[in-house]
């Protein structure tokens, strides 16, 4: 019989739930749509030469003027919203992944500092962890980019800025368990040098619920992001993202033109729900507490 | 003359996913007016459960599965919600093992008892409160009034267990089921409280049944005693005559494993082996796994028997050779 | 209590005056003071003056000095846009975002409450499983896109509801109210259930889990055992414990409502605080966006002095401890 390694365990607890394989698969779809962009969209939606303002605002699935069919309409520009949507889901999966990446490496850095110097460190961390999460996400990022202003960047920072506080508490939980361990002892009696003893022997052992919340973190950081385009605050109109589009399209929904706004919610819907599922089971998968 | 309550073949079981438990299983005492029996056995050998039952308390996946449960002459088994609510805590009362469990901990005392006379007597707010004040003067609470207004995480577990004690005497019930009441107390406090108990049922002519591991409590207590294992009943009889001539092995090494005054520095004798899963027991006698004296008939069910009139005895092979 | 009270109040201050020197440094550090405090429209001349007369270039804590006095007496500065006091322009927005709010907050607590109480009570019939999975989807859904779901569908397909603005108002204490009309309560269904969405979930989920929580307890059983009826010992007995962290949330809540109104309020046109702060930032009327963040300091320092009183009111373990 094959041995099982703790990757083919984990493999075979993950394909546990029906729901969760689905929502892997249709996560690795988005994520192979958006870095696929230009070469599946039938136009590049903000190359204004293949635009034509005459196929504004068409209705899905009709023809454009040379032939095109628009399966997903247009928008006011004339842009086919299948494509808009496609490049959109590039700028929302790379700003909630940029962010919530960065976040978790500020963030688990401190939380692991935090668990393993203690003392004043780890007071100071930590009374800024609590001050962070006791504003709600939306209040801070709005005071940031109030601040700083728009731009991709700006967002990215404002969305990092809220998100690794919830990193920090993670890490700094998991790792002062893992302090008292024997291995960590044993580490410190062959006088390894600081970082290597946080980042080779404390970091991997503290990663499991660090993964967990990086999936659920990457989620709120694509809401995050297309709420504040939503809002206008966020990424410029040259780079729209799902949020932007969806804002976009919220004037003419009330004459009834559904479709701007609609499908991309549906993609930004879709990729949420799709990670959120993903998350839970690796919540379950990974969570100690629930392993027989 | 009706016993005040007739247990007959009584079977709790619960449908777990691991399989069918027999909780408690075909088991049958009585308990007349004024008298108290002692229910003897290890945790996990039902006697809580057969406590609940009692009472129509047992939760799902638990149920009821046979029996009738004969009280004043009628029977408890599939009566409608409301008439056994009736009954519950006005005429059969129930105290709980663990005093610091069993009062609501955001709830005032008053509130706890004066709803427990609510439930069962029309009578004025302030009726009801001087009944729960006198309630707690009859177990020994000092400035009762006072007291009254006082949450529970204010008395210490003695106090809490007289204010449950209390509550479960509001309505002078005819039978009392006390689960394990004194087992988390100091033993101070035990004596007090057992004492206490003993004379109130025998004021009221209440009926008591006294669930317990312990045997030394059983033996000042009691008048009668039953002897629990594996959800079954092994062995009935007067408390003298149990404890003096056990005639079920399992009896005789429980009584065994009692540490005493009399058999100093003899080393003490252990039943062998483990309290056995109610998932899968033994065929036959549960206990022929760890008797000293089970053969090959033990693997058939044993029935009860009846060696002097009033002993029951569930066994092949009791030990009978006392009077010889 | 008072001196408990007293440390809290002494607390609070001094969190509101962290949060003036965090603002005040986000405003004069990172940004540019003169864009922030000087019409975007003013020529250079005027800039140089208006630099001497705000003190701009006196040193920074001195101008921290000026800046807390003020705000200390209400004054933020004026809106550039409105041409009146950041303050007064803010308070006058206040009363329509706090109907919405307080209209979700009851919302959450009359959806959530039952809801979670039924799916903990029943966690494994279909309705209870429907309501813990509809649960996920009203915290993984963007506030923004259920709004405009609800207004595609309400609004423009069916028809039923008005899907901007505040509708009707009628005065009350000299404010205007929509709560009060017909056409105003129309108006508000839906965005105070778009932004209460998020809230039910978490209040029903709360509530499912202090139930489950709850129910296996001794002092539920003893409750049952004292013949009190399942009402009582639902809304009394379970309720009254898992209250304290319900209410203990919602409070908290209440202020990531307020925040998360900025959406709601954008989706549907609400004219209400949130609405007004998106509009300065599109605009740069910085006045106000100071004015309105340290308006949202306090109201979040309020809430939490309010949720911790109030916890020591439902707690009688917390109250007790605090007097000592």
């Amino acid at each position: 019989m094959k041995e099982e390694t703790p990757f083919t365990r984990f493999r075979k607890e993950f394909a546990e739930s029906p729901l969760a394989v689905l929502g892997l698969v249709v996560v690795l779809i988005i994520a192979a749509l958006a870095l696929l962009a230009p070469l599946i969209t039938p136009q590049n939606p903000y190359d204004l030469a293949q635009l034509d303002i005459m196929d504004g605002r068409l209705a899905p699935g009709a023809k454009s003027a040379d032939g095109l069919t628009f399966w997903l309409g247009t928008d006011d520009q004339g842009r086919d919203m299948l494509s808009g949507i496609i490049y959109g889901l590039r700028i929302s999966l790379g700003v909630g992944i940029g962010s919530a990446v960065v976040a978790g490496i500020i963030g688990s850095s401190l939380g692991l500092a935090a668990a393993y110097f203690g003392g004043r460190l780890e007071t100071a961390i930590m009374r800024l962890v609590d001050l962070q999460l006791s504003f709600p996400a939306i209040l801070v990022a709005l005071m940031i980019l109030a601040v700083l202003g728009k731009g991709v960047l700006n967002v990215m920072l404002a969305i990092t800025l809220v998100e690794w506080a919830r990193y920090a508490r993670t890490a700094r939980g998991a790792a002062l368990v893992e302090r008292r361990r024997e291995y960590i002892e044993a580490a410190e009696c062959l006088a390894l040098p600081r970082w290597r003893l946080l980042f080779r022997h404390l970091l991997p052992n503290c990663m499991p619920p660090l993964i967990v919340i990086g999936t659920i973190q990457i989620a709120r950081a694509i809401t995050l992001e297309a709420t504040l385009s939503f809002l206008g605050l966020g990424v410029p109109i040259t780079e729209p993202s799902l949020g932007l589009l969806i804002a976009n399209g919220y004037q003419y929904m009330l004459s009834g033109k559904y479709w701007i706004s609609f499908y991309p919610g549906i993609a930004l819907l879709t990729t949420i729900v799709a990670i959120n599922l993903v998350g839970d089971q690796l919540r379950d998968v990974l969570n100690p507490r629930l392993k027989r | 003359m009706t016993h005040t309550l007739q247990v007959e073949g009584l079977s709790t079981h619960f449908d777990t996913r691991a399989g069918l438990v027999k909780a408690v299983d075909n088991v049958s005492f009585h308990i007349d007016r004024g008298e108290v029996l002692g229910l003897v056995g290890e945790s996990g050998s039902g006697k809580s459960v057969t406590g609940f039952s009692l009472l129509g308390l047992v939760d799902s996946p638990g149920r009821i599965a046979a029996g009738r449960i004969l009280f004043q002459g009628g029977n408890l088994v599939g009566l409608p919600e409301p008439e056994l609510r009736a009954l519950r805590g006005n005429r059969i009362a129930m105290i709980f093992q663990d005093p610091m469990m069993t009062l609501n901990p955001v709830l005032r005392i008053d509130t706890q008892m004066m709803e427990t006379v609510h439930a069962h007597a029309n009578v004025s707010a302030a009726e009801a409160r001087t009944r729960a004040r006198d309630a707690l003067g009859q177990v020994g609470i000092p400035s009762p009034d006072e007291r009254l207004h006082a949450y529970p995480h204010q008395f210490s577990g003695g106090m809490r267990q007289r204010v449950a004690i209390a509550i479960a005497l509001l309505h002078r019930p005819d039978l009392i089921i006390a689960d394990e009441p004194t087992t988390a107390l100091d033993v101070t406090i035990q004596a007090q409280i057992l004492a206490e108990v003993q004379k109130l049922a025998r004021d009221n002519g209440t009926a008591l049944m006294w669930i317990t591991h312990d045997l030394s409590v059983v033996a000042g207590l009691a008048d009668r005693i039953a002897v629990m294992y594996a959800g079954r009943i092994v062995e009935t009889g007067s408390v003298t005559a149990v404890l003096d001539r056990p005639m079920h092995p399992y009896t005789a090494g429980l009584i065994g494993s009692v540490p005493s005054r009399n058999r100093r520095g003899t080393r003490l004798r252990q039943i062998p082996g483990m309290t056995p899963s109610l998932i899968d027991l033994p065929e036959g006698c549960a206990f022929r796994t760890r008797c000293p004296r089970a053969d090959a008939a033990c693997a058939r069910d044993p029935q009860d028997s009846h060696p002097t009139a009033d002993r029951t005895l569930r066994c092949f092979h009791p030990h009978l050779d006392f009077e010889a | 209590m008072t001196s408990w009270l007293l440390r809290r109040l002494i607390q609070a201050l001094f969190v509101v005056l962290a949060m003036t020197v965090i603002v005040f440094l986000g405003v004069n550090v990172i940004g540019n003071p003169v864009d922030i405090l000087i019409s975007p429209q003013a020529d250079q001349a005027e800039r140089a003056r208006a630099i001497i007369a705000l003190g701009l270039d006196r040193p920074i804590w001195e101008q921290y000095g000026t800046f807390l006095w003020s705000a200390m007496q209400g004054d933020l500065g004026k809106s550039f846009v409105f041409n009146e006091p950041a303050l007064r322009l803010i308070a006058s927005r206040m009363p329509a975002t706090l109907e919405l709010a307080v209209t979700a907050v009851l919302l959450s607590i009359v959806l959530g409450i039952p809801l979670g109480l039924y799916a903990g009570l029943r966690p494994q019939s279909l309705g209870g499983r429907l309501i813990m999975a509809g649960s996920i989807f009203g915290f993984s859904l963007p506030t923004f896109w259920v709004g405009l779901m609800l207004i595609m569908v309400f609004a423009v397909q069916l028809g039923w509801l008005p899907s901007t603005g505040r509708g009707q108002t009628e005065t009350l204490f000299g404010v205007p109210w929509s709560f009060l009309t017909r056409d105003g309560l129309a108006h508000m269904v839906m965005p105070a259930t778009n932004l209460a969405l998020g809230n039910i979930a978490l209040v029903l989920r709360l509530t499912r889990a202090g139930v489950r929580e709850t129910l296996p307890m001794d002092y539920i059983k003893f409750a049952r055992a004292k013949g009190l009826g399942p009402a009582r010992v639902l809304f009394v007995h379970v309720m009254k414990n898992i209250l304290i962290p319900i209410v203990t949330v919602i409070g908290l809540e209440f202020g990531s409502i307020i925040a998360f109104a900025v959406v709601t309020e954008s989706v549907f046109a609400w004219p209400g605080m949130g609405k007004l702060i998106i509009d300065s930032i599109n605009v740069l009327d910085r006045p106000v966006i100071v004015a309105y963040l340290m308006m949202i300091v306090f109201l979040f320092i309020f809430i939490n002095l309010i949720v911790d009183l109030l916890y020591t009111v439902l707690d009688p373990r917390v109250r007790l401890d605090s007097r000592e």
